[in-house]
């Protein structure tokens, strides 16, 4: 049963991810983009980026790694196997681009219960290079109760 | 890069549609991509052992596709600055065949001072919204 009283719980940092070029362009592949900025690091540049930017969606990598000390948290304690993705959301401030230094900062903003279920929110406010605010990822899981 | 003059839209305009084949193999390479390794897409077996009825593609592959329809219009993947949807219903995706995603995109809310429109974007498999409140806010 997870618990209402880790709403506002705040977790260090996570590793600093470097974003490379390649790591854009299959993940764009994946997406099914089509678009050069996301490939082709001339058009980028003519585009005013430094290098490739990476699809809107792409912040999902740096969630993930801020995701997992939440759900190994026993003061937390969300069963895994009984976790749906709920929402998701990506607030950017300006998008993701090879080179970037990122790290992830989460913290749990809400939590709600109702009847056995659970619905936790949790925010990860992703940075460049140490302290830019680039995107903040917004995560809603359900956790469904048990019988 | 494309220009579009806010002024010469409206409100509930369709600005285009897309399909996205999402076959086993998209899900292998959006595992990859992405580090999302939940067997669940990528195992029958586990995924009917935790109650679904098969394979399914990763909520965030939709969420991803779908959006292109918005970048295809504006041109830029940097001007998407609010993306958000709520994953409502499973795309089961067949080992054969795969799954046929049809996206439309049309414009849901216009901000002339922002210089911003909210794209509303629906997402059907097999006759079922997959996307619940898909938006996008693109800055022109």
């Amino acid at each position: 049963m997870v618990n209402p009283q880790s709403q506002g719980k705040k977790y260090p940092a996570t590793e600093p991810y470097l974003v490379g070029r390649e790591k854009i362009r299959e993940f764009a592949k994946a997406v099914q983009s089509v678009n050069p900025l996301n490939f082709d690091v001339f058009a980028a540049q003519a585009a005013g980026y430094a290098d490739v930017i990476a699809p809107p969606t792409f912040a999902v990598f740096i969630q993930e790694h801020s995701l997992g000390p939440v759900l190994a948290d026993p003061d937390v304690d969300i069963d895994f196997s009984r976790v749906v993705h709920g929402d998701q959301r990506f607030v950017h401030k300006r998008p993701i681009v090879a080179g970037d230094e990122l790290t992830g900062v989460l913290e749990i903003a809400s939590i709600k219960t109702l009847g056995a279920h659970a619905m936790v929110t949790m925010n990860t406010d992703i940075f460049a290079n140490g302290d830019e605010l680039v995107c903040t990822a917004i995560s809603t899981l359900v956790v469904r109760g048990g019988e | 890069m494309t220009h579009i003059d806010i002024a010469g839209l409206e409100v509930g305009q369709e600005i285009g549609s897309r399909d996205f084949l999402l076959t086993r193999d998209s899900l292998v390479k959006y595992a990859a991509a992405s580090g999302d390794f939940n067997p669940i897409h990528y195992r029958d077996d586990f995924a009917k052992s935790v109650g679904l009825d098969g394979v399914l593609a990763h909520g965030m592959l939709t969420m991803a596709v779908a959006v292109n329809v918005a970048i295809d219009w504006v041109g830029d993947p940097g001007k998407v600055i609010d993306y958000g949807v709520r994953f409502t219903k499973p795309v089961y995706v067949d080992a054969s065949v795969g799954a046929v995603v049809r996206v439309v995109g049309k414009i849901g809310l216009i901000d002339p001072e922002a210089n911003t429109v909210r794209v509303d974007l629906t997402a059907t498999f097999d006759d079922n919204a997959v996307l619940g409140k898909a938006q996008a806010v693109v800055r022109l």
